[in-house]
């Protein structure tokens, strides 16, 4: 018998789901069986950024938990299953398939449902709401057959929503009951401002408008009929009118809720039953339901710290908020309307830059109380450390708000702030735990929010996790700068447009013009990589040979002994049986390790450097070519069979691989690229885990781009799809191009497309729409580097200049002795340290 | 003084990169900084990823200071003291180096026992 309890968790929204990471982080993860039921068909997904489903996300992306998180955690998941009713007397809930699970201790976290007046017509058709993925989903297939579309309600998340309608193509409006937009957040002046900005930006608002009646339209699906006589035809009538906590199934099994509904909880989340907590949406705690994410999170780590018998209690959260809101900022702090006793307010308003900022602060100008921002609200970060640390304020407050004239800096450094000012509410990360990651080692963005998670919830912190990243690391005498290295104050973009612009061949005349001191390992290698992606010149000619990394200047791969190992080319993984045969002798005769690679090739290791050339002679005498395995270049275009033998095969992948990657061979990039081409979509290829994925279909190519493997993988964005193959080629000369062109020195493709703004579809209005008007450009660029290409190894062993360097000594024939092998599997590998001393003892002996 | 040794010729070396010589049974990396015309040698071996390799390294400088990359986990070690930059308790023998009648010269000695004496401090010139 298991000694463990039940916890049963209903409901697997954003909340629900925090609970369970939180759970499972805890010590007392192993004393309970966890169950959760989710009535929706998938796991909890980010609802706070539900409209980036209509810019490309897709329900994956948006997925809160990794697919084996319940898996792995020992958690049953009843996915597309409600829990209907809970029986306290014998501590069991029943769901709708009629499952029933006991419990020790359950966990309500059923969130709350989009509120919909109660106007005659508001059930007609096309009339929505914006909650699930199932509800976006709706959205899009009405909108494939609409005009106009309204939201009606303006706060927060109507606005949303509006903006999810017009990326969806419609005419869109927004009706508010209350005088003013985000009425709740927003004093008057803030909401005037963000009008005028979102209605430059297309969007109707009507304002003070009362919805009596919702019938047939003459134009449209369906009409507005309003109190004041006005009528408005749209074909989508969208409510996002507030929510309503999901109590039912509380109010059924007798726990207390509210008046106004919400399941009441005490300071520990405990409802009045004392096996039973509720969290989030569904929770009413001291008469308020907290509509935010952050507040839901905190609630869930408040019963896990119950659970796990440890102090914590939930006493209320702050409210502020910042978010862009169709492009435009907006930030409200605290007590934002000035209820408080005694406040005071200033405002500063600019119309011509459309900016609008609100400071309340108290009777005696000491603490701020609240704060409103629109249209520029970097001040954010600070202001709410003010506000929530009672961070004494300057002489001047207003100061705060005023824009900085001459040098005056109005911000309150991050140094000001105290070590246990909280920067990310969502995931309650103080400022104390992010120099602790920081002192740990975690010195870049990513880092910092891998470790800590701050600013991965909304993301809302991020400009102020970056200012107390930056602040702690100048701190520490780390620079933050995006000066390539100390040689050259520029980026790797800077350096290509000024080889490019200024036609510069070599690094000394660079360095020269643009540098200073004598380079290192950091410039040397990009800026080498720049003038190869550029003028495609020999690697080891003579200007170039001292810029070249390890690899690169031997044409090998030096493996931890310092011997190398050699990767003929293979296009397509295709070899014919002769092609392996003499690659089979030439591995013998040298006595080299070989091995499979993963991008279908044949890696032979364990060459002494005076071997290199003369295996290479042979693998060219045998048709062979370079295989630039050591270099940031083109490896490998992996395939499948395809449509010549596969019964599935939609089309030639071992033919497009080989086109492929016979057109792309030799180009040297920021970091190395793999591509990968499947013949159906069976994708045996693994082409999304590509920088470039091709896959075959009745239509088409379809084209995948800046996937990887390796330390942090990376699914590849569908780019195009149906394409021919002359337009496929097109897209990816010009892709490859601009990344040569602007990616950061050693940024893989996906970090490049991330980090770019605009993303993907910025991305795709570069390459396919020509947006910069670049194209041609592009285009030209790597039809010279196709035209220029050489292997790097025929011209090497054809100059007896090269050769000299292929030598362990320059003054002597003799090899290394310190390159010691021995037998493992029948196949040489380096010998250990030990190995090696008992080696060296033989010889002596 | 210790007698400079004759090595090779100066063409043999590679311009802004280095070789590798053996001089009195020692692994001697020799590099050669064209715009300073400057010559200098330290020991081959690689503390660090415990191999001989330093001489295929990658030279520059670090705050002024030249340096090789060590070509397996890129430690830089200067070329003047043989000091390693990221951790100072580890360093490698340098040796005096010259060009002289187009010809590399290079003093080391052997100590009574057979070990290797260096002059760490000893700048290398031409």
């Amino acid at each position: 018998m298991s000694t463990k309890k039940s916890l049963v968790v209903i409901g697997n929204g954003m909340v629900g789901q925090h609970f369970l990471a939180s759970l499972v982080a805890s010590q007392c993860k192993d004393s309970y069986h966890i169950t959760t039921f989710c009535e929706e068909p998938r796991a909890a997904y980010d609802r706070v950024h539900l409209s980036s489903f209509f810019s490309g996300k897709t329900a994956a992306d948006l997925a809160l938990a990794d697919e084996d998180f319940f898996a792995n955690n020992d958690i049953t998941l009843h996915l597309g299953d409600k829990a209907a009713n809970i029986d306290r007397n014998n501590k069991t809930v029943t769901s709708a398939k009629g499952l029933t699970i006991a419990y020790d201790t359950l966990v309500l976290a059923t969130g709350s449902y989009p509120f919909v007046p109660p106007v005659p017509g508001h059930d007609r058709p096309n009339c929505l709401v914006y909650r699930t993925i199932e509800d976006l989903e709706a959205m899009a297939s009405a909108a494939k057959t609409s005009k106009v579309g309204v939201v009606v309600g303006g706060g927060l998340l109507g606005l949303e929503a509006a903006k999810a309608l017009t990326d969806l193509g419609l005419e869109t409006h927004v009706v508010e009951f209350a005088p003013r937009l985000m009425a709740v957040q927003l004093d008057e002046g803030g909401g005037a401002m963000l009008r005028r900005k979102v209605e430059a930006l297309g969007l109707q608002v009507h304002t003070g408008k009362n919805t009596t009646l919702i019938t047939d339209g003459e134009q449209c699906v369906n009409k507005m009929c309003f109190a004041d006589g006005e009528e408005l035809e749209t074909d989508i009538v969208l409510f996002s009118a507030g929510i309503r906590p999901r109590d039912d199934i509380a109010r059924s099994c007798g726990l207390d809720v509210g008046p106004r509904g919400g399941i009441v909880i005490d300071n520990q989340c405990k409802t009045s039953d004392p096996a039973i907590y509720a969290i989030g949406e569904c929770a009413l705690w001291n008469g308020m339901i907290y509509g935010l994410v952050a507040p839901g999170y905190s609630m869930a780590r408040t019963v896990v710290a119950d659970l796990a018998g440890e102090e914590g209690s939930f006493t209320g959260a702050d409210m502020s908020t910042k978010l862009k809101l169709m492009g435009v900022d907006v930030a409200s702090i605290g007590d934002a309307h000035a209820k408080s006793q005694g406040a005071l307010v200033y405002t500063y308003q600019n119309g011509a830059s459309e900016v609008y900022k609100r400071l309340v602060v108290s009777q005696d100008k000491k603490q701020l109380l609240g704060a409103v921002l629109v249209g520029e609200v970097s001040g954010y970060g600070t202001l709410l450390q003010y506000c929530l640390n009672g961070i004494e304020l300057p002489e001047n407050p207003d100061s705060l708000i005023l824009p900085p004239r001459g040098d005056e800096s109005v911000g309150l450094g991050p140094d000001a702030l105290p070590m246990s000012a909280q920067i990310c509410s969502c995931y309650d990360v103080s400022k104390g735990a992010i120099c602790q990651a920081i002192e740990a080692g975690a010195i870049t963005l990513g880092a910092l929010k891998a470790q800590t998670k701050a600013a991965t919830g909304c993301g809302g912190c991020g400009a102020l996790l970056k200012s107390v990243m930056d602040c702690e690391l100048t701190k520490h005498g780390i620079a933050v700068s995006t000066d390539l290295c100390e040689h050259f104050p520029y980026t790797r973009q800077d350096l290509y447009n000024l080889v490019v612009v200024e036609q510069i061949k070599t690094f000394n005349d660079l360095l020269e013009t643009h540098g200073k001191g004598s380079g290192c390992d950091i410039c040397k290698p990009a800026i080498g990589s720049i003038l190869a992606s550029y003028w495609n010149e020999y690697v080891l000619a003579k200007e170039h040979l001292g810029l070249q990394d390890t690899n690169d200047t031997f044409l090998a791969n030096m493996q931890k002994d310092g011997t190398y190992s050699v990767v003929p080319r293979i296009t397509g993984g295709e070899i014919s049986p002769d092609m392996l045969i003499a690659l089979g002798q030439v591995g013998k005769k040298y006595q080299l390790y070989t091995k499979i690679t993963g991008g279908q090739r044949v890696d032979l290791f364990g060459a002494r450097v005076d071997q290199l050339p003369h295996i290479w002679k042979e693998l060219i005498d045998a048709g062979f070519e370079s295989g630039h395995a050591y270099g940031k270049s083109l490896r490998t275009v992996k395939s499948c069979v395809g449509s010549s033998w596969c019964r599935y095969g939609v089309d030639d992948s071992v033919g497009l691989a080989i086109e492929l990657e016979n057109r792309y061979k030799g180009l040297r990039s920021p970091h190395k690229l793999k591509f990968a081409v499947s013949g159906c979509t069976r994708e045996c290829a693994e082409a999304q885990s590509k920088d470039v994925g091709v896959i075959a279909t009745e239509n088409g190519w379809n084209l995948y781009v800046c996937g990887n493997g390796g330390m942090k993988p990376r699914h590849a964005d569908l780019f195009a799809t149906g394409l021919d193959k002359e337009t496929l080629i097109k897209y990816i000369d010009r892709f490859l191009i601009f990344y040569v062109r602007t990616a950061a020195r050693l940024q893989r493709t996906s970090v490049w497309m991330e980090n770019m703004e605009g993303g993907l579809d910025y991305l795709k209005s570069v390459v396919i729409d020509d947006k910069l008007g670049l194209c041609g450009q592009l285009e030209q660029q790597m039809t010279y580097v196709i035209d220029t290409y050489q292997c790097e190894w025929k011209t090497t062993i054809e100059d007896e200049n090269k050769l000299k360097r292929f030598r362990h000594f320059i003054n002597s024939d003799q090899p290394d002795d310190n390159v010691v092998f021995v037998e493992e599997r029948g196949q040489i590998r380096p010998a250990d340290e030990e190995e090696r001393k008992h080696f060296k003892i033989m010889e002596v002996a | 003084m210790m007698p400079w040794k004759d090595v090779c010729s100066s063409d043999d070396l590679q311009p802004d990169s280095g070789v590798c010589a053996l001089v009195a049974g020692q692994q001697v990396a020799v590099f050669y900084r064209v715009k300073e015309q400057a010559v200098y040698a330290i020991h081959n071996y690689d503390p660090i990823g415990k191999a001989n390799v330093l001489s295929r390294g990658m030279i520059g400088d670090v705050k002024g200071e030249p340096v090789v990359a060590s070509p397996l986990y890129k430690q830089h070690f200067s070329l003047k003291t043989g000091v390693c930059i990221e951790d100072e308790q580890i360093s490698v023998p340098v040796y005096p180096v010259r060009l002289h009648n187009g010809r590399v010269e290079i003093q080391v000695a052997l100590s009574n026992n057979g070990e290797m004496k260096t002059s760490i401090h000893e700048e290398a010139s031409v």
